[in-house]
């Protein structure tokens, strides 16, 4: 068996301006999405209590809501999880209290729980996470630094083993893959943890992967092969690692389904993260990289040390 | 030929055995347990308890299935969860004879079931974190600014005893910010209190301001005693929990610090949060008090005095007739530690405020070669945790000595500590997570690295026939090799831990895939098949290391900068990594030269089909 049968080098760097030009306007839409509606952070980062409890039977959600915000709660939001009879509740951090007060709004709210629909049994508690302000403050601040190091670190990297310019544009190309994830989370609101922050940040570390799957082609091309301009070379690169990409993809995509499948709603918002990051990540990784190494101007001559003439003699 | 020379099998081979022999214990599961630990310090967990827990059980028939005794518990193993709350009785009922002076905690537990011999080469199975096993978590932050200022007020208090004791005016000693202020009338006075302060109170930075028509002098804190003195606080801190939690009966409670000024506390198994909250915020407080008559027989106390229990170094109870006036309180301390006296012999240093210092002074002077009795309360029940005989007129620093060992004097040092007050703290982050939630979170876990695993085995048998078996054979010895080093490093798995396991496994199959195409290019360029093993191998290496590093890098950031959650995540990433590049280069290659290798004539390896173009 054998999926991927190609004759000729497939011209992808013909087209370098079109992947070019999408990758951009995907790329300004998810910064567009993150400017005006911004992330919808979980309370790791925002501070707050987050509470799951599970009933006997389906409760009415409105009626919990209610109840809550007649107990002086600001604005807490209620919602399903994972089924009809689990709920999630979120209790923003209220201003002015002190840090040991806020402490008890998990009590205070199963307390408020149970005067819902008189009669009908109190929930059971599944898990309570309270997170004061300042660790938010601190784990928003720990997850910039992370990303950096991580940005910087790759960089070194491939500057040391390849060159700078293959450096640039593999974290270019990722960089932009992590934007419009952040972009998906943004548009569809979906809950921005630090599971999902993890997952954001593996990806970028994988989907490099694939950009330098392609350089060491590409540096094996050029070091080979005489005669050929540089988006040919690109253009043999990419197609002659085009099965080991999407077959690796693949694979990776194929445990990460089953997590979206059985992992449950915890590793839910993780999985997704991680499925967007793939597949942009074979993308950006090969349509968006390699031409960004064309446009910086990368040739043989960077690759292949010329001969140096020994200048003594020996008579 | 594709040969590997002896010791590169035998590594693999001893490195499987290896991986076999930690990730056994993981699939022994768990046996009902009781565990006991010391609730006082005055009380240690030896041999001689294990005997007394032994005929205990004896006593109520119970047989126990293994003893084992560690650094600071006691654990019995039991057949069923029948025996094991009739042994927590037993125990229980031998231990703490009185149930409001329990000396120990008795906890049902579960511990690993796996074989003696498996626990002896220290195999055993993962650790699992809060959110797989359910418990509580609570982040405490200690006030450290608020206690830095109690010690300052208490440095004003202790400048003007001394200022007054060596006649020198001022006009007007305050704390003000972090700072002290003493005001003098004129320059010459500031410089005479200056001296006296730099040579008797040498933790103290001196200044020179002037404020209005008064000539000030302002004291701070200088850095070094400001760590040691938040140090301390911290470490009086984690002592004081470890104390309260015990009462709890946890079976494996986690106290830690974390950071400069934050404690970390961890109880599996606890769901009671309201009363885990009430004991953590609880303090003891310490009171002294002069003795009366250092031994009653009977139980009436005399007139004016209270009976207080002390215990003994040989364990026996002496009853102490103390007044009921209480000369000093805990508040009045600011430390003890254990240290040893002009002699050598082990003895517990102790510090009052100036306040405690000057009431010491008085009650010493009128009381000398009289005892003295430190009491320490908790939950309304005192404990003579010194009784000595006062010895000269001393001030706000003294030392206690007697027959002490070291261990001794760092017990008494540590109790004393416990009931001075500690440094406030504020929660400020909890986590809550219900046992059945916790199991749920591990077959969640479980089932999605299986169904991930079982997809990508027949993908890559289906695609690269007999080459996608020795694949997933090594994928397999990946995750063998992940889970005996997680049990290994006793590594807390998280539900972040276990998807990153499953990630790992989806990520770490690239290597194969590169090497599996690497080869089929070579056969499709027309290499002998031998000849394409080893430039397949050989080419697809320098591309497996570049990109594993990459992604090594973005796991040590996580590692660096995660905490919690993705702290869990990241240990695993990183370990699979480091596993995966071992285990789907060199065991793969081991694998495939001793299928491969030693044939002469090969002519072709099942590695599916090898399409040609134009042909």
């Amino acid at each position: 068996m054998e999926f991927f049968r190609i004759r000729k080098d497939i011209p992808f760097m013909r087209h370098a301006l079109v992947f070019n030009i999408i990758s951009l306007i995907t790329f300004l839409l998810a910064v567009f999405f993150l400017a005006t509606k911004g992330l919808h952070l979980s309370i790791e980062f925002t501070g707050g209590t987050l509470m799951e409890v599970s009933y006997a039977q389906a409760p009415d959600l409105q009626q919990i809501r209610k109840q809550l915000e007649g107990d002086g709660f600001a604005d807490p939001q209620v919602q399903n999880f994972g089924s009809s009879r689990d709920v999630l509740i979120r209790v923003p951090l209220a201003r002015g209290t002190n840090e040991g007060e806020s402490g008890k709004v998990g009590e205070r709210v199963m307390a408020s729980l149970a005067k819902v629909g008189a009669g009908a049994t109190a929930p059971t508690l599944k898990r309570v996470e309270f997170v004061g302000p300042q660790v938010g403050k601190e784990l928003a601040e720990d997850g910039a630094l992370a990303l950096l190091l991580v940005v910087i670190g790759i960089m070194l990297y491939l500057a040391m083993r390849f060159e700078w310019r293959f450096a640039v544009s593999a974290i270019i190309a990722n960089l932009h893959d992590v934007v419009i994830i952040l972009g998906f989370f943004s548009f569809f609101q979906w809950e921005f943890s630090l599971p999902v922050l993890a997952a954001v940040l593996a990806v970028l570390g994988y989907s490099v992967n694939e950009s330098v799957v392609v350089f060491d082609r590409v540096r094996e091309t050029f070091k080979k092969k005489r005669g050929m301009t540089t988006p040919e070379v690109l253009d043999h690169a990419i197609t002659s690692t085009i099965s080991r990409t999407i077959i690796t993809h693949g694979s990776t995509q194929m445990m990460v389904t089953s997590m979206l499948i059985f992992g449950g709603p915890a590793l839910h918002y993780f999985a997704l993260a991680l499925t967007i990051g793939i597949c942009f990540g074979i993308y950006s990784s090969v349509l968006v990289a390699s031409p960004l190494v064309m446009w910086l101007g990368v040739s043989r001559a960077q690759f292949v040390q010329p001969k140096v003439e020994k200048q003594e003699a020996v008579v | 030929m594709n040969r590997y020379p002896i010791w590169k099998n035998a590594t693999v081979l001893i490195a499987l055995v290896l991986g076999f022999l930690y990730t056994l214990p993981n699939f022994f599961g768990e046996v009902p347990a009781v565990q006991v630990a010391s609730v006082k310090a005055t009380h240690k967990v030896d041999a001689r308890l294990m005997t007394q827990v032994e005929s205990a059980l004896k006593a109520a028939s119970i047989a126990p299935q293994g003893l084992s005794l560690d650094l600071n518990s006691l654990r019995v193993r039991l057949a069923d969860t029948d025996t094991q709350l009739k042994a927590r009785d037993a125990i229980e009922r031998a231990l703490n004879p009185v149930p409001a002076e329990a000396a120990y905690s008795v906890a049902l537990n579960l511990v690993s079931n796996s074989p003696n011999w498996l626990t002896g080469i220290r195999a055993l199975p993962m650790y699992l974190g809060l959110d797989l096993r359910g418990g509580v978590h609570f982040l405490l932050q200690v006030d450290m600014k608020g206690a830095l200022t109690k010690r300052l007020d208490s440095v004003a208090a202790d400048l003007r005893t001394l200022l007054r004791d060596k006649n020198i005016r001022h006009a007007g000693i305050a704390r003000s910010g972090q700072t002290v202020q003493v005001q003098f009338r004129d320059a010459e006075m500031r410089e005479k209190a200056k001296q006296l302060i730099a040579g008797s109170q040498p933790e103290l930075l001196l200044a020179e301001t002037l404020t209005g028509a008064d000539f000030t002098l302002v004291a701070t804190l200088n850095p070094q005693s400001i760590k040691t003195f938040q140090d301390d606080a911290l470490k009086q801190n984690i002592a004081t929990l470890n104390k309260r939690i015990n009462e709890l009966a946890v079976a494996e409670p986690v106290i830690q610090q974390q950071g400069a000024d934050r404690i970390v506390v961890q109880l599996p198994g606890v769901q009671d949060v309201a009363r885990a909250k009430d004991l953590i915020g609880r303090t003891a407080t310490l009171e002294v008090r002069l003795v009366e008559q250092a031994s009653v027989a009977g139980s009436d106390a005399p007139v004016g005095t209270d009976l207080i229990p002390e215990r003994r170094r040989d364990g026996s109870i002496n009853m102490v007739a103390v007044r009921k006036l209480v000369a000093l309180t805990g508040d009045r301390f600011n430390g003890a530690q254990a240290t040893f006296d002009e002699n050598q012999r082990p003895a517990v240093a102790v510090q009052l405020d100036a306040a405690g210092g000057r009431i010491m002074r008085d009650v010493t002077r009128e009381h000398l070669k009289k005892m003295m009795a430190i009491i320490l309360i908790e939950k309304g029940r005192p404990e003579a945790i010194s009784v000595a005989t006062i010895q000269g007129e001393f001030g706000n620093r003294f030392q206690i000595t007697g027959m002490f060992s070291p261990e001794e004097t760092n017990t008494l040092a540590i109790l004393i500590r416990s009931g001075a007050v500690a440094a406030p703290m504020d929660i400020i982050e909890e986590r809550v997570i219900g046992p059945s939630l916790g199991a749920d979170n591990i077959a969640k876990g479980f089932d999605s690295t299986k169904w991930g695993f079982i997809a990508i085995s027949v993908f890559m048998i289906g695609y690269y026939l007999l080459f996608g078996v020795v694949s997933v054979f090594a994928l397999s010895a990946n995750v063998l090799f992940l889970i005996a080093l997680l049990s290994l490093l006793q590594a807390t798995l998280t539900l972040p831990g276990i998807a990153a396991i499953a990630l790992t496994l989806g990520m770490a199959i690239d290597a194969n895939v590169l090497i599996n195409e690497r080869v089929r290019e070579e056969l499709r360029a027309g290499n002998s098949p031998q000849a394409s093993i080893t430039a397949g191998y050989e080419r697809a290496w320098a591309t497996i290391l570049d990109s594993n590093i990459t992604t090594l890098i973005a796991g040590i950031a996580l590692l660096i900068f995660g905490s919690g959650p993705v702290r869990g995540f990241a240990v695993v990433h990183c370990l699979g990594i480091l596993t995966s590049i071992f285990s789907s280069v060199v065991v793969s290659r081991a694998l495939i030269n001793l299928i491969y290798g030693h044939r002469r004539k090969l002519t072709s390896v099942s590695i599916g089909q090898i399409w040609k173009p134009g042909v």
